[in-house]
């Protein structure tokens, strides 16, 4: 079928709105291994300014990884439970512990951070350490979790499936690790994925939570615009993409159509996903 | 796992009932004996209360209280599922999707902690006798409906249940798979000596099947019997219509006969005044004009290769139905005479 003008029209129209979004990206990595970015490229290239960042920022790395990690933890072992609890007993009692769960996704980052830190920024071992951080990130990453894995609950039928496991003598433990997690990887795998990017970009929350001595990288990201030489900042958002953009690129391979089931995941993930748009990234 | 029976388990509910918790009444009332090593079907329409007393025999519901389910002299009603022993087979066949056949028909087996040896010895016995060998490292995704039934059937009879529970096992296959299935679970069945309780809709299946059926309709069983006392005998116009072609027509017993409008048959069971009677299409046969106790006109005909299904009307209200073998083609309007035995004719109390 030859193609229209219009579809040439259209190809172009969509290039332009990559260009618009990537090239800010690319002259941003560029600048992190720019000798002086005032000159430009023609100056040189440098790993010197990631260098200047790993002696500064190495902290916030490793820091934002063990929150990720920490937040990982909690939400399979509290939210994989939750999504099989709220899948098994439909009903409006486990729809409005549903939307208690997803609040904090509507509500602003800061107003959760502020009602953490009233309640308890008078424990000060508590609020000073990176648990503090950690519990915000709970908060906001387990409604991601609950709802990845009741959308593949809701895809198959687990009732049956765990009802022939017991009619073969399986106990409740077995039914669950035999047969009803292995059944749900797919959700708990893309919920992961979701959990460990949305934590390590976390900055809302962060922002208000952290102390000197807790910063994150995104945060870590914020000192350093404000207060190095852009070169600085760029090397560390280059440090950053490196560690997001292998995450983003697995949890697309997820979502990528492969039948009707994992469709439904995607769509669902997407559904989930949507109300955070702008907050994965800083 | 307990030792290996050699006969079946004579199930008893008593006084079993069971109410959901949004009020529904799914079962009324049921006390019922299934003998050791005998097949029951239970049939009866959707929404008839069978799933639910298979259910409450499996122990996936409990009874309202008061009701009890004992295996043999054992009270089991208190027993979720997985401490009753019994194999079920689902509608669905609920294989788990993370696992091979193999292991499939394994599972239950280790999760009785069956030693790896005899364990392997038990899958292949299975594989074998369910002819499904070749199968053994397939995905249950990749196998079609015939074969997931038969790893279906493998994995609950591997464990060597007390009894067989059977939820509408058929009903996803085709028609001609289904029918050579069905020979083939009421060969197995048999030759287990397994107690069985088989749940369908379709009433040849339960036919063929069941050493006795039990008829449910709106919860309860109306009759409980041997297929053919059921197909001879409905207790029921419910049962009559509902297993199988039933032909009613009403007329008045005088003198000896019954008066239809076509016609008059002799009549010695008494009665006075207007009597229902009904009889199957087979106790018909089309006779010459000197034999004939109707006369009546074909309305319609369906040939069915073995036989020929005519409408006839002029003998009820509604056209009666009625089959033969002769191979001659009919015309609708053609007038024919027919001859009803006596004996097949039957009388209900409502």
């Amino acid at each position: 079928m030859p193609r229209t003008r219009n579809f040439y029209l259209q190809l172009g129209f969509t290039l332009l709105v990559c260009l618009f979004l990537i090239v800010p990206v690319v002259m941003s990595m560029v600048a992190g291994v720019t000798v002086n970015f005032f000159i430009g490229v023609k100056s040189g290239f440098t790993v010197r300014w990631i260098g200047e960042v790993w002696s500064l920022y190495s902290q916030t790395i490793f820091r934002s990884m063990l929150i990720a990690i920490s937040c990982l933890a909690v939400t399979l072992v509290v939210g994989v439970p939750t999504a099989y609890a709220l899948a098994k007993r439909p009903g409006r009692f486990t729809r409005l512990i549903e939307e208690f769960l997803v609040m904090p996704v509507a509500i602003p980052g800061l107003a959760i951070a502020l009602a953490l830190i009233i309640t308890y920024g008078g424990m000060r071992e508590f609020r000073t350490s990176w648990l503090f951080i950690l519990v915000g990130h709970v908060l906001y990453t387990l409604p991601f979790m609950v709802r990845s894995v009741l959308a593949v609950l809701s895809s198959i039928d687990f009732r049956t499936l765990e009802e022939g496991a017991a009619s073969l003598g399986a106990g409740f433990w077995h039914r669950f690790f035999q047969i009803i997690v292995p059944n749900i990887r797919s959700g708990i795998i893309a919920g992961s994925l979701t959990v460990v990017t949305l934590s390590i970009g976390e900055f809302n929350l962060t922002w208000m939570l952290h102390t000197p001595t807790t910063m994150t990288l995104p945060v870590g990201l914020a000192d350093s615009y404000a207060s190095m030489r852009l070169e600085i900042g760029s090397a560390y958002t280059l440090v950053f993409f490196v560690m997001i953009i292998p995450l983003l690129i697995a949890l697309q391979r997820f979502g990528t159509p492969g039948g009707p089931r994992r469709a439904r995941i995607q769509e669902e993930v997407g559904r989930a996903l949507a109300p955070a748009g702008g907050q994965a990234a800083p | 796992m307990t030792a290996a029976a050699p006969h079946g388990t004579a199930i008893r509910l008593v006084e079993c009932a069971k109410t959901f918790p949004n009020g529904t009444r799914a079962m009324e009332r049921t006390t019922l004996e299934i003998g050791d090593g005998e097949t029951i079907v239970f049939l009866g329409p959707s929404g008839c209360g069978k799933t639910t007393l298979l259910r409450v025999i499996a122990g996936l519901e409990a009874p309202d209280p008061g009701g009890r389910v004992l295996f043999d002299d054992e009270d089991v009603t208190e027993l979720p599922i997985e401490k009753r022993n019994v194999g079920m087979v689902f509608q669905s066949y609920a294989l788990f999707p993370n696992m091979n056949v193999e292991e499939n028909i394994a599972y239950g087996l280790e999760v009785h902690k069956v030693a790896p040896a005899q364990r392997a010895k038990r899958v292949g016995e299975m594989l074998e006798m369910m002819q499904i060998g070749e199968l053994r490292d397939r995905r249950t995704t990749q196998l079609s409906g015939g074969q997931r039934q038969r790893v279906a059937l493998a994995r609950a009879i591997a464990v060597q249940p007390r009894v067989l529970l059977l939820d509408e096992p058929l009903t996803a296959l085709d028609a001609l798979l289904r029918e050579r299935l069905r020979i083939e679970i009421d060969v197995l069945l048999h030759s287990l000596g397994v107690t069985a309780a088989y749940v369908t809709h379709d009433q040849a299946e339960a036919m063929a099947i069941g050493d006795r059926v039990a008829v449910m309709n709106k919860g309860a069983i109306v009759q409980v019997g041997t297929p053919r006392e059921i197909y001879f005998k409905p207790a029921s116009a419910f049962i009559a219509d509902f297993i199988g072609t039933m032909n009613r027509v009403h007329g008045t017993a005088r003198d000896g006969f019954l008066e239809l409008q076509g016609g008059r048959v002799p009549w010695t069971r008494g009665g006075a005044g207007v009597i229902e009677v009904l009889f199957r299409p087979g106790d018909a046969r089309i006779a010459g004009p000197g034999d004939a106790q109707f006369r009546g006109v074909v309305a319609r005909q369906f040939f069915l290769g073995d036989r020929t299904r005519l409408q006839v009307s002029g003998i009820g209200d509604a056209p009666v139905t009625v089959e033969t073998t002769e191979h001659r083609e009919f015309r609708v309007g053609e007038e024919i005479g027919l001859k009803i035995d006596p004996e097949a004719l039957l009388t209900l109390r409502d």
